[in-house]
């Protein structure tokens, strides 16, 4: 486990001395066999939901994503994004932070309640907002005489968002700030430099893959989300469906192209995220090139 | 142990990230302009409506233009193409009437989660659910009264339903009444009782036939249902999981539906392909409507919820409940309605199975009818 | 590898723990903690025959059996998928590489659309399956597909950085000892990857037992056969029986756990030992 873990793909990998690679042979049925399993699990429903959107030409696919409510939809989710995941962000840092350069009792408990997110059912992680913040939960009556909506409104799908996409960039940075150690960050202590600045010189351009990486995950995450928001949201058209919600309400009018459509709009938000993703990479790989 | 050097070459600059945070906040700004963009729209709406106004108040003594108002109708799944066209047509009505701009916004769900989602303080001004007992939970939680479904008239369900066979083209399996769903290969599909409103008129119907046949013994009426259940190969959880099960995976041979469903899915999804068959009896299906008092007292939306509600009542509005393939109530427009749905004989919640309190705490809780057909050795 | 000592020089740890605390507490503990005083509503004898019941034994079986088995499919050809992407290079590589995350990104609800539209036996695949006898959707493999589509990137993504960085140094020498391949593989490679496959395992197992939204559509839901926990308590809520259904939610909440603990712990365990060496 020696050296930085880089979270994205680094052509040194896989260029590798013949000795210590497999025979040709070994390498093209290994190859096969994990394109064929993602073939099956992963392009072919992909696929499926294309051949759907199109099934009825550009026009119901143009008018289905340009739909009022798809577009209304598109911004609630997006705007939900933009608060979930830079929360999640600055959390997933912090707590990277604490438990890799420090030690402490209970971090394994730690760990693993930040992982817990990740097994809760998600028709659970939206009724837990219910419990709390509805009508008949904790906070309820509270909440009602002071007139703040939180479930059936926006706070609700972002915090069951948040929940949702809690441990994905905090479990991106662990194990890999974990694998950095302490030491360039206590060379930059011995120096005499402060607290902020050793996070902005030192930790984040060694983390900054990962962080990127998480990012993208949690992003992508956040986009797609259903079950919780669903338990959530109240499903009122135009103002609390989200692009997930909006792709189950056509698909049960009957509308199955154009719910499809809609999808096929998700799965181009999250290609897009991970096209950038490459490009930036790809960018950063070859000014590190011309450096060396 | 671990040499570093990977991570020194791996230095690059924090540019990259900040593209990122750039393209954050650029979205960000994207949102708050959206917003604006709204704002915006809904001061044109304001504009429009006092210019409107004016033209009115020229044309006939109108009353003064009132402030725009909004409703929220939670209803549940099947109602969607109903509703709007008649909000649509409330809206014009509203304006003709009171001067006053009424946009209704609609909230659909299966009708047990719509009817949790209020009484978790959902801000309905009007439920339209798809059983009486979804309102009873609501009132339950002092939202209205106990006897909300007196405020209206027929037990304040302005259009009813019931429940039908659909088949296939042609009937291969020869399925005219409910003991024929008993046959050697025949596959129903019916939702779950436990989870969708529509199952349980479903298993009701099927229990009233069993009952009647039987001359009212009981233990042959839980034979029958626990027989036909066997025949059901996918439970799904809503009834239009159901249709589409049956529609577009070709699973079954009949599809338990209410009568609106199946004309719908005649009529959008294949009209070579599907065809519906009218059992000898079945149930009256009455989906209520009813007014959130909580809400509308808070929110002084009371008159226009309850001008909502009754004019669901009008000729204008039951025709237009007819072409949705919902039964009018109204004895003028059924009238014109009567190739299209058929007379038969119908069972009632209240004549037949002592109300929906009773029936719920029999068939469908836990450990009640249904269960006993899915318990393990029976 | 080793954290500092009891007292380090580094700055930080009193905010950056105590916001991680803080912001836990807000959005999964306390909210969590709901779950628990909703069922200290229940008598402790009504929690037991909720748990207990026939129908919902037999659902968590069937959640933990099909979510163990895509688990087991994910450990398997995610770390194949894995190293395949890290090690050789083929065309369309960084392309694939992205397909990985999709089951992230794509909604629960659309997987198991599409997935149930083509194992169903007029689908793609289900028509090619259905005349051997092999029936996917609406059975435990139909579940089993939607889980193992879900839990995929989980195995992946944990077990790529991992392998990206393995020293080549050790198999040289391996190879240079004279050990063949397989051999490397075992005895150099496999002991580097199996904290990072533990994990991968962990999380596609824990979400698999509470996916609801893909595994609906292709379940077919049939009680005692097909019926998954999360379903169940689905059912509950619709019959306003919200302690009942947090019953349910808080047993599985707590396998969740412990499991996730367990194997934090070794892997815990194991980091220690490499770290000793």
């Amino acid at each position: 486990m020696a050296g930085a873990i880089t979270a994205h793909l680094s052509e040194k990998a896989s260029q590798r001395p013949k000795h210590i690679t497999e025979s040709p042979v070994v390498r093209i049925v290994l190859i096969g066999i994990a394109l064929l399993f993602l073939a099956l699990i992963v392009l072919l429903p992909l696929a499926s939901i294309f051949v759907e959107a199109f099934k009825k030409g550009i026009e119901v696919y143009v008018a289905s994503v340009t739909d009022p409510d798809a577009i209304s939809a598109l911004k609630l989710t997006l705007f939900t994004v933009i608060i979930a995941v830079p929360l999640n962000t600055v959390f997933g840092i912090a707590a990277a932070w604490a438990i890799s350069k420090f030690q402490f009792r209970g971090k394994n408990v730690l760990i693993t309640l930040i992982d817990l997110p990740f097994a809760v059912s998600p028709v659970i992680s939206g009724l837990i907002y219910v419990l709390l913040f509805g009508a008949q939960g904790m906070f309820g009556p509270w909440l009602a005489e002071h007139d703040i909506k939180i479930i059936f409104a926006l706070p609700g799908i972002v915090l069951a968002t948040t929940f949702v996409t809690f441990p994905f960039i905090a479990r991106e940075l662990i194990p890999l700030m974990q694998a950095q150690g302490v030491q360039e960050e206590e060379a930059a202590a011995s120096l005499g430099a402060k607290g902020w600045q050793i996070f902005w010189r030192v930790t984040l351009p060694n983390i900054k893959w990962g962080l990127l990486y998480g990012i993208i995950l949690c992003n992508a995450r956040a986009v797609g989300e259903f079950g919780a928001v669903s338990v959530v949201s109240g499903h009122i058209r135009g103002e609390t469906n989200t692009l997930p919600l909006h792709i189950e309400i056509l698909y049960n009018e009957y509308q199955f192209s154009a719910s499809f459509a809609v999808a096929s709009l998700l799965v181009l938000l999250a290609l897009v995220t991970l096209v950038v993703k490459s490009i930036v990479e790809w960018k950063s790989s070859s000014q590190q090139e011309a450096k060396e | 142990m671990s040499t570093q050097t990977n991570n020194k070459t791996n230095r690059l600059p924090i540019r990259t990230l900040l593209v990122f945070v750039a393209l954050a906040i650029a979205l960000a700004g994207c949102g708050n302009s959206n917003n604006a963009a709204n704002d915006k729209k809904d001061a044109n709406t304001a504009n429009n409506t006092s210019a409107s106004g004016k033209t009115n108040n020229t044309a006939e003594p109108a009353p003064e233009p009132k402030e725009a108002v909004e409703l929220l109708n939670v209803s549940y799944d099947p109602t969607r193409e109903l509703y709007e066209a008649y909000n649509k047509l409330f809206a014009e009505h509203w304006k003709k009437e009171q001067n006053q701009d009424v946009t209704i916004k609609q909230s659909h769900g299966g009708s047990g989660k719509q009817s949790r989602a209020v009484i978790d303080g959902l801000e309905a001004d009007v439920v339209t659910l798809a059983l009486a007992y979804d309102i009873d939970a609501i009132a339950e939680q002092q939202y209205l009264k106990a006897d909300w479904q007196k405020q209206f008239e027929k037990n304040s369900s302005p259009y009813t339903s019931t429940i039908v066979f659909l088949v296939r083209k042609g009937n291969p399996k020869g399925i005219k009444d409910w003991n024929d769903l008993l046959k050697d290969g025949v596959e129903v599909i019916t939702p779950n009782p436990k989870t969708s409103g529509g199952a349980r008129w479903n298993y009701l119907a099927a229990w009233g036939f069993a009952l009647k046949k039987n001359g009212g013994d009981e233990a042959k009426a839980q034979e029958f249902v626990s027989e036909l259940f066997k025949h059901v190969p996918v439970l799904d959880s809503g009834a239009r999981g159901s249709t589409t099960t049956f529609v577009e995976r070709g699973i079954g041979d009949v599809l338990l539906a209410w009568e609106n469903e199946a004309y719908l899915s005649v009529n959008e999804l294949g009209k070579d392909k599907f065809e519906i068959v009218y059992p000898s009896l079945s149930i009256l299906a009455e989906p209520p409507v009813a007014i959130i008092d909580k809400v509308v007292d808070k929110k002084g939306t009371r008159e226009v919820a309850e001008a909502y509600l009754k004019f669901l009542y009008t000729e204008e509005a039951q025709k237009l409940v007819a072409e949705n393939y919902y039964r009018p109530t109204l004895e003028s427009v059924a009238e014109q309605f009567t190739s299209q749905f058929p007379k038969l004989e119908l069972l009632t919640i209240d004549g037949d199975f002592g109300g929906w309190k009773e029936a719920q705490t029999k068939h469908f809780a836990d450990g009640g009818v249904f269960d006993q057909i899915y318990t393990p050795g029976s | 590898m080793k954290g500092s000592k009891s007292r380090s020089i580094l700055p930080g740890f009193g905010l950056s723990l105590g916001f991680t605390i803080f912001y836990l507490s807000v959005i999964v503990l306390i909210p969590l903690a709901g779950v628990f005083v909703k069922t200290a509503g229940l008598t402790w004898e009504q929690f037991w025959d909720t748990v207990t019941n026939a129908r919902v034994l037999a659902s968590y079986r069937i959640s933990l059996l099909t979510a163990l088995a895509a688990a087991l499919i994910n450990l398997v050809f995610g770390l194949l998928i894995a190293w395949v992407l890290v090690r050789y290079r083929f065309p369309g590589k960084k392309l694939i590489d992205s397909l990985v995350d999709l089951p992230f990104a794509l909604p629960t609800a659309v997987a198991g659309i599409a997935l149930t539209a083509i194992y169903a036996p007029n689908g793609w695949m289900g028509s090619l399956l259905t005349p051997l006898g092999i029936k996917v959707a609406f059975t435990p493999i139909g579940i089993t597909i939607a889980l193992i589509f879900i839990g995929l990137p989980f195995v992946v993504r944990t077990v790529q950085p991992v392998l990206q960085d393995l020293d080549k140094d050790v198999e040289e020498a391996a190879v240079m000892l004279g050990a063949y391949r397989w051999r490397t593989f075992r005895r150099i490679i496999m002991p580097e990857l199996i904290p990072p496959l533990l994990t991968g395992f962990a999380l596609a197992f824990a979400r698999g037992i509470g996916e609801y939204g893909s595994v609906v559509f292709i379940s077919g839901n049939m009680p005692l056969k097909t019926e998954i926990a999360p379903l169940l308590i689905m059912t509950k809520l619709e019959q306003h029986d919200y302690s009942g259904a947090t019953a349910i939610a808080l047993v599985m909440l707590v396998a969740s756990f412990v499991m996730l603990l367990i194997i934090n712990y070794l892997q815990w365990r194991s980091n220690r030992r490499v770290a000793a060496v």
